[in-house]
């Protein structure tokens, strides 16, 4: 079914805006921390950072996001939400927890904060035929959670680690190559929450405008790379993860795998898409057969819009082109 | 099943791979796998000597190890796992130099003092998983008797401590990898040193973990038992699991009699050096 919504300002601004958008349907809008990004490309949902304000935005064509319609703030209310909000608040997302030194307060009894358990934007039966059911309960139910209990139990003994975002745990965790004992728990909640949101249902096919360009500056064409991934995918030997990363210093794109928990980030670098390498996720499914895993990830799997939206949140750190500097 | 053919097939030792299992049992298994026997090369077509390696299958049938390691398992981690194995070392190696030697010899050249070589992964999984095979039975299990059991109650207090070793060391063991109970060839802690003034109160077993496709044959040590930790190995049975695919593995399936020859040859090999 379609939805034709139109929105009202609310603000001192006079020109009333109308954002009519028809081809909202369920599980088609990719969730990404406060993001929703519309399949169709044209249309987002930005949120504040506890997801109780939602802004409509208009997606202009190359990487970027132009006209905030920011004056528009859509009701938890309103359909456009469906399930998908409703459910995060209930499942209580991942708060930013505030940053303490070591030095800081000691917490008072009673207050626990820990990390939760993120859900796939998608339910866990979207990703049929290409990643049954059955894996997602398992890796996601089971592989996921353990992890996280496991962290939360290393937390829960107030060592210093307590206190640090995620990205910052991990970072601290790595400790330049030799890893504390919450960094493979830490590391691999941080690589599934990452994996998990690099897929959707209906997802493949390519990249779009900048992204594309810039896969075609670093690699030659969108096949090259593609062609890359598989075979970095194809002969990763024991467990580990294959990343489309794009690297600070050298400011390009690059295909880089990992071992085990090892994540991109550690290097500072801004991964754009994943793809889990442990046997655990393609066991099931396709036993040995790791092309045909990565081939079908790539041509059924994969959410272009994400790395979109990665790589254009990656501009506001790494120069990736000459400035364009208007001439008076 | 392929028992005469294997005769004139390069094997890791000479003996033969029967599918009767007991009886014949110590005979049926490789039992010094780490010895560099004489090989025996199958003559193929014109003249031309090639020597590669088989793939042996498992001492038993595969439905025999039900319902711990279910039948699919096997076919899955035989059937395409270490087959791939076999295979893909065949054609890594095939017209090196390597092609003559021992699937040991291959697995300890190329692995290169640590800066492993291409075939060094296939060579090492071929070899490991011909060891897993051979370390398991149906209706294993239990405990060792006899003079195995004593040594493991010697150097590691008692068997249920050498049991919650073995059982920690596969279940953190990060990623892929495998557990061993090894026979140290020399009873220093420390790297390649050897031990100056071996006495009989050394400790001589130890449990070793070790990742992807290491393999304590690379330390000059004697493997004796080895539980393979890679998640192909019990997904399909046990799913996230692990420590119960190790208890159960600790239970009901170690080929206790393969691990005591083992032990023998292990003894004999050392005092040689």
């Amino acid at each position: 079914h379609s939805y034709s919504v139109t929105y009202k300002r609310r603000t001192p601004c006079t020109k009333p805006l109308d954002l009519t958008h028809t081809h909202f349907r369920k599980n088609l809008f990719v969730a990404v921390e406060n993001w929703k990004f519309c399949a169709c490309s044209t249309f987002a949902l930005h949120s504040c950072l506890h997801l109780t304000c939602w802004k409509a935005v208009v997606l202009e064509p190359g990487i970027g996001i132009s006209k905030m319609a920011s004056c528009t703030t859509i009701p938890i209310s309103s359909p456009l939400h469906a399930n998908d909000l409703s459910q995060r608040m209930i499942n209580s997302p991942t708060l930013p927890l505030q940053k303490r030194g070591h030095l800081g307060l000691k917490r008072g009894p009673g207050i626990v904060a820990y990390y939760g358990l993120r859900k796939p934007p998608y339910d866990l039966d979207a990703l049929e035929p290409y990643m049954s059911k059955k894996t997602l309960e398992c890796h996601w139910g089971e592989y996921h959670r353990g992890h996280l209990e496991a962290l939360n139990k290393h937390l829960s003994r107030n060592d210093v680690l307590y206190g640090y975002t995620m990205d910052e745990l991990v970072k601290v965790a790595y400790n330049y190559g030799n890893p504390f004992a919450e960094f493979n728990d830490a590391a691999q909640v941080w690589n599934h929450d990452f994996f998990w949101e690099s897929m959707q249902p209906g997802g493949g096919d390519s990249p779009q405008l900048g992204l594309l360009k810039q896969i075609e500056k670093d690699f030659g064409s969108f096949t090259d790379f593609r062609e890359k991934f598989i075979e970095e995918a194809s002969t990763l030997f024991g467990s580990g993860w294959v990343w489309l990363v794009l690297k600070r210093k050298e400011k390009r794109l690059e295909v880089v795998k990992t071992l085990n928990a090892v994540t991109p980030i550690v290097w500072d670098d801004i991964p754009l898409l994943c793809l889990d390498m442990w046997e655990h996720a393609y066991c099931l499914d396709y036993q040995d057969d790791k092309a045909t895993y990565a081939t079908v990830f790539m041509d059924h799997l994969v959410s272009w819009h994400v790395a979109t939206l990665r790589i254009l949140r990656a501009q506001a750190f790494v120069n990736l082109g000459e400035p364009k500097i208007p001439v008076a | 099943m392929c028992a005469a053919t294997a005769a004139t097939a390069v094997s890791l030792s000479s003996a033969f791979v029967s599918h009767e299992g007991s009886n014949g049992g110590l005979k049926s298994i490789s039992v010094a796998p780490w010895k560099s026997k004489q090989r025996q090369v199958r003559r193929a077509g014109a003249g031309v000597i090639s020597a590669k390696f088989d793939l042996k299958p498992p001492p038993y049938p595969f439905n025999a190890l039900e319902p711990h390691m279910s039948k699919s398992t096997i076919e899955l981690h035989w059937g395409k796992h270490h087959r791939a194995y076999v295979d893909n070392l065949n054609k890594q190696i095939d017209g090196t130099e390597l092609d003559e030697k021992s699937l040991e010899d291959v697995v300890r050249i190329t692995y290169n003092k640590g800066d492993p070589l291409p075939a060094f992964n296939n060579a090492a999984q071929a070899w490991n998983h011909e060891f897993f095979w051979e370390s398991m039975k149906p209706d294993g299990g239990g405990k060792p008797s006899g003079e195995l059991l004593a040594r493991i109650e010697k150097d590691f207090g008692s068997f249920d401590n050498f049991a919650s070793e073995f059982k920690t060391a596969a279940a953190t063991q990060f990623g892929s990898g495998w557990a061993w109970l090894v026979y140290k060839s020399d009873s220093l802690e420390v790297g390649n040193a050897v031990n100056p003034k071996p006495s009989d109160n050394d400790k001589k077993l130890a449990v070793v973990k070790t990742p992807n496709a290491v393999t304590p044959l690379v330390w000059n040590d004697y493997p004796l038992l080895t539980i393979d930790v890679w998640e192909h190995a019990y997904y399909l049975d046990y799913q996230n699991r692990r420590p119960d695919f190790i208890s159960i593995f600790m239970e009901k399936l170690i080929n206790w009699d393969a691990v005591n020859a083992r032990y023998e040859a292990a003894k004999a090999a050392a005092q040689q050096q």
